[in-house]
């Protein structure tokens, strides 16, 4: 039987390969047309290296983050590598997580990705759909809603930062050399990391 | 003798600028070329660019030149991931022309930080005067 921690990997992994032809089509419009290749790339050899029935959550986020960094090839190699290690660090020693726990991962992914690519909110990329699912989350947990609402909460958010991403020039990453030109189409990351949270939830809340 | 690493997301591209490198610095066995994935595509893998760092180093550093985006990250998270004491700075220079002036300065004997100098002295040089 596989562990629930590879479970949701799995999921995840498994939507990212799935729309790797419109990831890749976004990137087409403002980048260099990979990001679907190179996370499709990544998370096929996730899915080939990661031990089914390990529970031991740190370690296959860890494993996880390794293998993207080894395999994706593209800003999102370091940046989503750096985020599940990020992951793996808050729930070191931890075999269930907590709602919680939530809030210290995405502290973690955040800072992580933040001291990696030097973006803030705001300069189209996977943080502008990150940073609003993160508060939106903690303020549901916060103020006392069950883990399902507050998860359908981050997923409003990071969907509604998707959108935002079509407003703003890119200032970090390949699509930075469009200036103005990257207006009107929706960042990829920011895209590829809201399937990411959207697997999450709909592994949650089964 | 300082070492250079030359990251590129092609393995064309940062084996090219190695064999232009090599006509000038042809007495420098301590540079070596980081380009592209494990399979051929193109990208920047920051394992290739760790294995390039350590084959670089001989104890006097290595100064590592990269393309865009990814290479820097890559690079930086090779770095972080050194298990030796390798003491490497990645130069804020253009790549092919920081690898070639990293490549004679260090030939000299010069320092780490005289060769990042050197690099990054590269990207305000102009071509046309
Ligand atoms: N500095 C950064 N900080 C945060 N996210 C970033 C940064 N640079 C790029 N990104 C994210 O990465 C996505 C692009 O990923 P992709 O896999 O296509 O890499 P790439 O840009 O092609 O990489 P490379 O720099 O190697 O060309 C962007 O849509 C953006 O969300
Ligand atoms: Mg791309």
């Amino acid at each position: 039987m596989s562990s629930k921690i590879y479970d949701c990997i799995e999921k995840i992994g498994n939507c990212i390969i799935g729309n790797k032809e419109f990831l890749t089509e976004l990137d087409r419009e403002i980048g260099d047309a990979d990001h679907g290749i190179n996370m499709a790339r990544g998370f096929t050899e996730v899915l080939a290296v990661l031990p089914k029935d390990s529970d031991n959550i740190s370690e296959v986020l860890k494993k996880t983050g390794m293998t993207l960094l080894s395999k994706v090839g593209g800003a999102s190699g370091p940046l989503y590598g750096t985020a599940y290690m990020q992951a793996a660090k808050a729930c070191a020693g931890k075999t269930a997580l907590a709602p919680e726990d939530g809030k210290a991962i995405f502290e973690a992914v955040i800072a992580g990705i933040q001291k990696r690519g030097k973006a803030v909110r705001g300069e189209k990329t996977m943080l502008d759909a990150i940073i609003p699912a993160s508060e939106a989350y903690s303020a549901a947990i916060d103020g006392g809603s069950s883990i399902g609402e507050a998860l359908d909460a981050m997923c409003k958010a990071a969907e509604e930062g998707v959108e935002y991403t079509k407003t703003i020039i890119a200032t970090k990453g390949r699509a930075s050399y469009l200036g103005e030109r990257s207006i009107g189409h929706q960042d990829p990351g920011a895209t590829s990391a809201t399937y990411t949270m959207q697997m999450i939830r709909d592994f949650i809340k089964g | 003798m300082v070492g250079i690493v030359i990251v590129s997301h092609s393995c064309k591209v940062a084996e090219g600028i190695y064999d232009l490198v090599m006509q000038m610095a042809s007495e420098n066995d301590h540079i070596f070329p980081a380009g592209g994935l494990e399979d051929g595509s193109i990208g920047t893998d920051a394992f290739k660019i760790r294995e390039a760092i350590e084959k670089a180093d001989t104890g006097d550093g290595v100064a590592v030149l990269a393309d865009l985006g990814s290479g820097i990250m890559s690079a930086e998270m090779a770095i972080e991931m050194l298990e030796d004491d390798i003491s490497v700075r990645i130069a804020d220079a253009p790549v092919l022309e920081g690898a070639v002036s990293a490549a004679v300065t260090s030939t000299s004997g010069a320092s780490l930080d005289e060769v990042i100098e050197a690099a990054e002295e590269a990207r305000t040089a102009s071509k046309l005067s």
